[in-house]
């Protein structure tokens, strides 16, 4: 913390009554480990020397500047509320506002990896608390008491003897005072805003329809585009024709650009038309991969010899030699098309050596940076306006669309704004790599795990493996390795990279080798994590104690020791992005047939900020984990994807969703992530349920195509 | 260019587009209404829901040659201020996550409600199944549905 410096506070004082008062506080969100705080003297949010603020306006309105883009995952709502609970202010009278790129002020302006509550959550905190004591300060020296006197409550400070000011009336003093060098901030007993039901600060404008989107930006003079890609992987353009395109109405121009072809016209459907007619075409230099190409490379692959390690604990050869038994499994999942509902689109205006970027993006700032380099133009001169996004599920921490946006903006000297369609969206890449796995577990004569083995193969994947893992730490003799294949298919970050398939594998898994040793799944994993907590073999990442909560809740409250009668349960649980949350499926007999009736949910992300939005997230991840295990399967043919609309690509339906029990630890430690936690486990329950039920294992991702019975479980 | 002439949201609008254009890219490139979305383009997935004549459309492949003399209302005309009971149920409830497939999901809706004050739950699934919500908000739809319904009373 820092006192503000003299100079500044002159400045300060000056434009707060040329701005008409109020405390404007900004502080330092992102920068260091240590939280900075300034008043600052100017709202405008492009003249600020902090990357965060909060101000309080002479009407006593307060209003935060989120900076993280909002991809439905509820950060807006929560950031706000966090800062609304420290500071006592009443909750209706706080505005959230999107804020802007900005890459001096921001150093990680992101969206992904479920760490935006577990990386902000002091700052945040202590930004109401220092605009709380100011305030309280301003009120204890007009009433000229003592501050430890006073107290806040829902926007007003009062006094011992019953005296009150509105933060409105005590902003403009407040922002005279010098930032407190130290703040204290509430016990979690006293929390009166954070835990509760609150409802998304953005309900209004979907609600109306307002165009808040990145598809829905329009400006003065803008071109649209849509871009043909090579349609298979691998394929270059060789020629094309765009003679008849150019007469259709409408039709601006047609150009071409790294291997693509470009359509821009007035309107989007003008557009749409002419790229039917443009008269393309593509060449390969190599085979094109498709399915059966994969399916032989993950078979070499599995039993090469040169595998990179990622973990190894004891002596695994002699482990696997002296077992009593030996369980081995393989597991496959296919490449996965995000489809968040509103496709890729981005808006640019490069003009010179400046561009105005505007639309959806999980990471403005590499946009930025991206675009700065692609078109050598200097980084300060590059502006990111962020919009609400349909979704994102971790496509858009890829820019490629915005790239395409600012490329083309500078070619055709106009302001154009690039749309993918549907067609585009399922065909045009960067997909959740297809991964195969290979687990071998050692048990002794008493049915114990002495040995384990885990191998990853992936394509474009990186490291496949999550090589820490449980039962990692639990078993004395431990192998990790993996390998990766460079495929022509572009591949990145879906929704829990990696571990949304390797999770069902593990569980599946788990719960076959618990059959086999003769024991209770649940007790099975409760027995190594009672190994761990006596002595860990090797590092370990997760906690035992706070996995066996979980564990414990979720088998309470499913009845998981007395089985009902025509129900089968299925369990699974899972440590991720720093929550840990344990599901069981439940299937009931219906006509005869199996199907899904209810899974419960028990999630340990320390304090639970919002309710609804903690619920809402849980829930989601549980339907897409159900409906993606189930249905989700993009196959190549000659390098193009096979399924690019949802004709012939099936997402979750509304019809298909079991009854959902979602529960929370109660535990008053720091909170994390929401995004992507509960979705890992999905699988692996519903899968193990599957088994209870049919006595069939699953290894094949997406389950539907085990045949008619399976298909119809959800 | 042929002229149409449309009667959207009560107030009749003047487009000259191709006869082919689909309704959905007239409203949003055309007449400013964006709250109507893009999602599939075929009519798969229920983003692009609007009413004609009160009946639950998809825009998307509907061309504003085949629109006529219908009433077209859009998510911007089921009310200005969000008052319709759908819309304030689904504020209660607090369905959205992304929010982007909600306008077609709460058109669906509205429309059942019209038709069925009292719709069970069998009514409410065989009318919103053929909308995709891919941050999959179908339990709290469902009960915003059940809301709306007794809102409406």
């Amino acid at each position: 913390m820092k006192n503000i410096a003299d100079n500044s506070r002159r400045n300060f004082l000056k434009n707060t009554f040329a701005a008409g008062g109020g405390l404007i506080l900004g502080f330092s969100w992102m920068g260091s480990e240590t939280f900075a705080a300034e008043i600052v003297q100017n709202p405008a949010l492009d003249e600020l020397a902090f990357n965060a603020f909060l101000s309080i306006s002479p009407k006593g309105s307060v209003t935060i500047f989120s900076p993280n883009p909002e991809i439905g995952q509820g950060i807006k709502t929560a950031f706000a509320v966090i800062v609304a609970e420290e500071l006592d202010v009443d909750w209706k009278d706080v505005i959230v506002k999107q804020a802007n790129l900005d890459t001096k002020k921001y150093e990680r302006q992101l969206t992904g990896g479920s760490g935006a509550i577990k990386h902000s959550w002091e700052r945040l905190r202590k930004a109401g608390a220092t605009a709380k004591q100011l305030l309280t300060e301003a009120a204890a020296r007009k009433w000229g008491v003592s501050a430890s006197t006073c107290k806040a409550q829902k926007g007003f400070i009062i006094s011992s003897t019953g005296q009150k000011l509105s933060f409105g009336e005590l902003a403009e003093a407040a922002a005279k005072l010098p930032v407190p060098a130290d703040v204290k901030l509430k016990k979690t007993s006293e929390f009166s805003l954070i835990g509760k039901t609150i409802k998304s600060v953005d309900n209004k404008d979907v609600l109306l329809g307002k165009p808040v989107f990145g598809l829905d930006y329009k400006t003065e003079g803008m071109l649209y585009a849509q871009i043909q890609r090579p349609p298979g992987f691998g394929q270059k353009l060789k020629s094309f024709d765009a003679t008849e395109a150019k007469k259709l109405p409408g039709i601006v121009d047609v150009v071409s650009f790294g291997n693509k072809v470009a359509i821009v016209g007035k309107s989007t459907w003008q557009v749409m038309k002419a790229r039917g007619v443009v008269k393309m075409e593509w060449t390969n230099e190599k085979e094109l991969e498709s399915d059966e190409m994969h399916n032989k490379i993950f078979t070499d692959l599995m039993n090469s010899d040169k595998a990179e390690v990622r973990r190894k604990d004891g002596d695994v050869e002699a482990a696997f030699k002296n077992a009593h038994k030996v369980v081995q499994a393989e597991y496959q999942c296919p490449f996965l098309p995000h489809n968040p509902m509103e496709p890729m689109n981005f808006f640019a205006d490069v003009k010179g050596d400046k561009a105005r970027l505007v639309g959806p993006t999980q990471v403005p700032q590499s946009a930025q940076g991206a675009v700065a380099k692609l078109l050598n133009i200097p980084v300060d001169n590059i502006t990111v306006e962020l919009t609400k996004m349909g979704g994102g599920f971790g496509r858009r921490l890829n820019n490629d669309y915005a790239l395409e946006a600012a490329e083309l903006s500078s070619i055709i000297k106009a302001p154009v704004k690039v749309m993918w369609t549907r067609e585009d969206d399922m065909g045009g890449g960067i997909y959740r790599p297809a991964v195969r796995y290979r687990f071998k577990a050692a048990l002794d004569k008493d049915g114990n795990m002495t040995g384990f083995m885990l191998r990853g193969i992936g394509m474009n994947a990186g490291n496949a493996t999550r090589q820490d893992n449980f039962p990692v730490g639990a078993v004395e003799n431990v192998l990790v390795d993996s390998l990766d294949y460079k495929s022509d298919i572009t591949t990145g970050p879906w929704r829990a990279p990696i571990t949304n398939f390797l999770a069902y594998a593990e569980q599946a898994f788990m719960d076959e080798v618990a059959f086999a040793a003769g024991k209770d799944p649940v007790q099975f994993r409760l027995d190594l994590l009672a190994k761990v907590k006596q002595s860990p073999v090797g590092k370990i990442t997760y906690e035992p104690d706070r996995f066996e909560k979980v564990i414990k809740a979720v088998t309470e409250k499913s009845g998981w020791s007395k089985p009902k009668k025509g129900f089968s349960q299925g369990f699974s649980v899972y440590f991720s992005h720093n929550s840990y949350v344990a599901q069981i499926a439940e299937m009931e007999l219906k006509k005869g047939k199996p199907v899904l009736k209810k899974v419960y949910a028990v999630t340990d992300c320390g304090i639970v900020i919002n309710q609804s939005g903690a619920r809402n997230q849980i829930y989601g991840a549980i339907v897409d984990g159900l409906g993606h295990a189930m249905y989700g399967n993009l196959t190549f043919k000659d390098g193009k994807p096979q399924e690019t609309n949802y004709n012939a690509y099936r997402l979750i339906k509304y019809n298909e969703v079991p009854e959902i029990d979602a529960s929370f630890v109660d535990n008053g430690i720091d909170p994390t992530g929401l995004g992507e936690p509960a979705l890992p486990p999905t699988g692996g329950a519903l899968a193990n349920a599957i088994f209870k039920a049919t006595g069939k294992r699953l290894y094949k991702q997406p389950f539907s195509l085990e045949g008619e019975e399976v298909e119809q479980m959800l | 260019m042929p002229n149409y002439k449309l009667k959207i949201n009560g107030k009749s609008s003047s487009v000259e587009v191709a006869e082919d254009t689909p309704l959905l890219w007239v409203l949003r490139d055309s007449l400013d209404l964006c709250g109507t979305k893009y999602g599939c383009g075929i009519a798969q997935c229920g983003a692009c829901t609007v009413h004609l004549n009160g009946t639950p459309t998809r825009s998307c492949v509907l061309p504003v040659s085949a629109v006529g003399t219908s009433e077209v209302t859009t998510i911007e005309g089921l009310s200005k201020d969000g008052s319709h009971p759908v819309q304030k149920a689904w504020d209660e409830i607090d369905v959205p996550q992304c929010g982007y497939c909600q306008a077609g999901q709460m058109m669906v809706a509205a429309a059942l409600l019209k038709q069925k004050a009292n719709p069970t739950d069998d009514d409410i699934e065989q009318a919103m199944s053929g909308n995709i919500c891919r941050c999959g908000t179908y339990h709290r739809i469902h009960d915003a549905v059940k809301l709306a319904a007794k809102k409406a009373k």
